[in-house]
């Protein structure tokens, strides 16, 4: 008999994986940029004037004041990770709904939507890594070696933590359609509540302990101790795993007990 | 051989699909809700039992909400049924309504990559079939143009075309025929003759009785849930069109004495 996939066991060999979610990937690509001439630097815009707004109402207006950085330099190194996270979680919500009319006929693996949706996101971030470069140079800082390991090995820590949620919120969505409305405020107040616009040493000492609770909050010090001092902080690369693997552990679970509903639902 | 068998399958709906009053109200009220959500639930399938052979064409009739649909979802194995077991031997292809799964900003060309790998075949695969799916829609002047500048009919080519070289051991068709032009449609059934020709199970939910009675093997009668009458395409065409003309009758006859 053939090697095609029947109903019952869709295809699952790691190379149609991979082809599905190259084309899903290529989809998301081509048109982000399709009707744009602007094309990547719209994909930049949007945290360099949130950095821009914040240097100058904080920094300036407030004179908020970080030991050894710029204040400019320091938001732009937790800004693009954020980015990153925010706009794969927020847009989780609707991934399978808004593919309602695949998901009701066709029997391919589900989470492959939300998995390329968070990859297409991981590589507008990579993307951004030369304006964070020139960020660096700009400020008198260097680029560090350290980069080069550092990078992917956070990115990975990222996706697992961006897909784990994004696959959670997207699957528990299909039965509770309010879950769109808060994530998108869940996202706000964790914004304020990870330090992206306060570093961690201004936090007055008692709330430091629930920093920790924070399951973005070592991913996104991380970051910045990569970006800022070249630096991996081993602690925090950990956190980041740690909580990367729980949030794929329960995004996995949710998914796997809600997916068989889904074609009915959505 | 058995291409599908359905076993006593039962499938139920609960009738609140999601949390209409939202989050709020269902937690306020969450046993009251639990016990309604059990409690209402809509049989769209209730015992069904239906073997269909390899290489035939069964086509499924019946009015709206009579379990159609759900019986195309399981077999596509996009719906779990609720008791009983649906066996499928084979590669089950779906034909999708008008677009669906296309991307209107990509090109034509970009979404049959597209469409046929998330139908299950690699890109290689496509490759291969490419000329051949390109060739069958007859749309090479306008191939590498945004689909968003195609007419409805060049939509429904296209998705055809994607269907129809999947190499399906299964077709499943859901009330797609009444697209696109006489031509093209020739064509569809054209392709259709071929796949059974050559050994495809082709299953068929339409509304037109004409086609059932042209190119079926077999016509399956649902009526709530559960197969009123299956057998010659005609005979059951004939008493489907009986009940459609009592029902006709009767709702003149409500008109007439109000």
């Amino acid at each position: 008999m053939t090697a095609l996939p029947t109903a019952a066991s869709p295809r699952r060999s790691a190379s149609y994986i991979g082809d599905l979610i190259l084309v899903l990937v290529q989809k998301e690509m081509k048109v982000r940029y399709k009707n744009s001439w602007l094309g990547y630097a719209w994909s930049v815009a949007n945290p360099l004037v949130f950095t821009a707004v914040y240097s100058v109402a904080l920094g300036i207006f407030l004179r908020l004041q970080i030991p050894g950085y710029p204040y400019p330099l320091f938001l732009l190194a937790g800004q693009f990770p954020w980015q990153w996270l925010s706009t794969s979680v927020g847009t989780a919500p609707m991934m399978f709904i808004n593919n309602a009319s695949l998901i009701k006929k066709v029997c391919f693996p589900r989470n492959i939507l939300v998995a390329s949706g968070v990859l297409s996101d991981a590589i507008h971030f990579l993307l951004t890594i030369p304006v964070i470069t020139l960020a660096v140079l700009w400020y008198g800082f260097t680029p560090s070696w350290v980069w080069v390991p550092g990078i992917p090995l956070l990115a990975v820590a990222q996706f697992l933590t961006v897909y784990g949620a994004a696959l959670a919120v997207a699957s528990v969505n299909v039965f509770f359609r309010d879950l769109e409305r808060i994530t998108a405020i869940f996202l706000q107040v964790l914004f304020f509540l990870t330090p992206i616009v306060y570093p961690v040493a201004s936090m007055p000492p008692q709330y430091h302990v629930w920093i920790r609770l924070n399951p973005i909050a070592p991913l996104i010090g991380a970051w910045q101790g990569l970006f800022l001092d070249g630096a991996l902080n081993g602690s925090l690369v950990l956190g980041a795993y740690a909580y990367g693997v729980a949030c794929l552990a329960v995004g996995s679970v949710l998914y796997h007990a809600l997916s068989p509903r889904f074609a009915e639902l959505v | 051989m058995n291409a599908i068998r359905l076993d006593h399958v039962s499938k139920t709906y609960p009738r609140h699909r999601h949390l209409t009053h939202g989050l709020k109200q269902s937690l306020l009220h969450l046993p009251d809700l639990i016990r309604r959500m059990k409690a209402d639930r809509f049989l769209a399938l209730n015992e069904v039992s239906l073997e269909i052979r390899q290489g035939e064409a069964v086509a499924i009739i019946g009015p709206n909400g009579s379990g159609k649909s759900t019986m195309l979802g399981l077999i596509a194995g996009v719906i779990q049924p609720q008791a009983g077991t649906v066996e499928i031997h084979g590669r089950v292809a779906p034909l999708l309504e008008l677009g669906a799964g296309f991307h209107f900003e990509l090109t034509g060309r970009e979404n049959i990559v597209l469409n046929a790998v998330l139908m299950g075949l690699t890109r290689r695969e496509v490759a291969q079939r490419m000329d051949a799916i390109v060739a069958f829609s007859g749309l090479e002047a306008s191939l590498d143009e945004p689909v968003r500048t195609y007419s409805s009919g060049m939509v429904a080519r296209l998705g055809f075309s994607v269907a129809a070289h999947l190499d399906p051991e299964i077709l499943l068709i859901d009330e797609i025929l009444a697209v696109g032009d006489a031509s093209f449609q020739q064509k569809c059934l054209g392709k259709i003759a071929e796949l059974r020709q050559s050994g495809r199970t082709i299953v068929l939910v339409t509304h037109d009785l004409r086609a059932v009675e042209r190119w079926c093997d077999e016509a399956i009668w649902l009526n709530a849930g559960i197969i009123r009458q299956r057998g010659r395409p005609v005979t059951v065409a004939d008493a489907y069109r009986e009940e459609l003309q009592r029902e006709g009758d009767l709702a003149k006859d409500k008109n007439a004495s109000v």
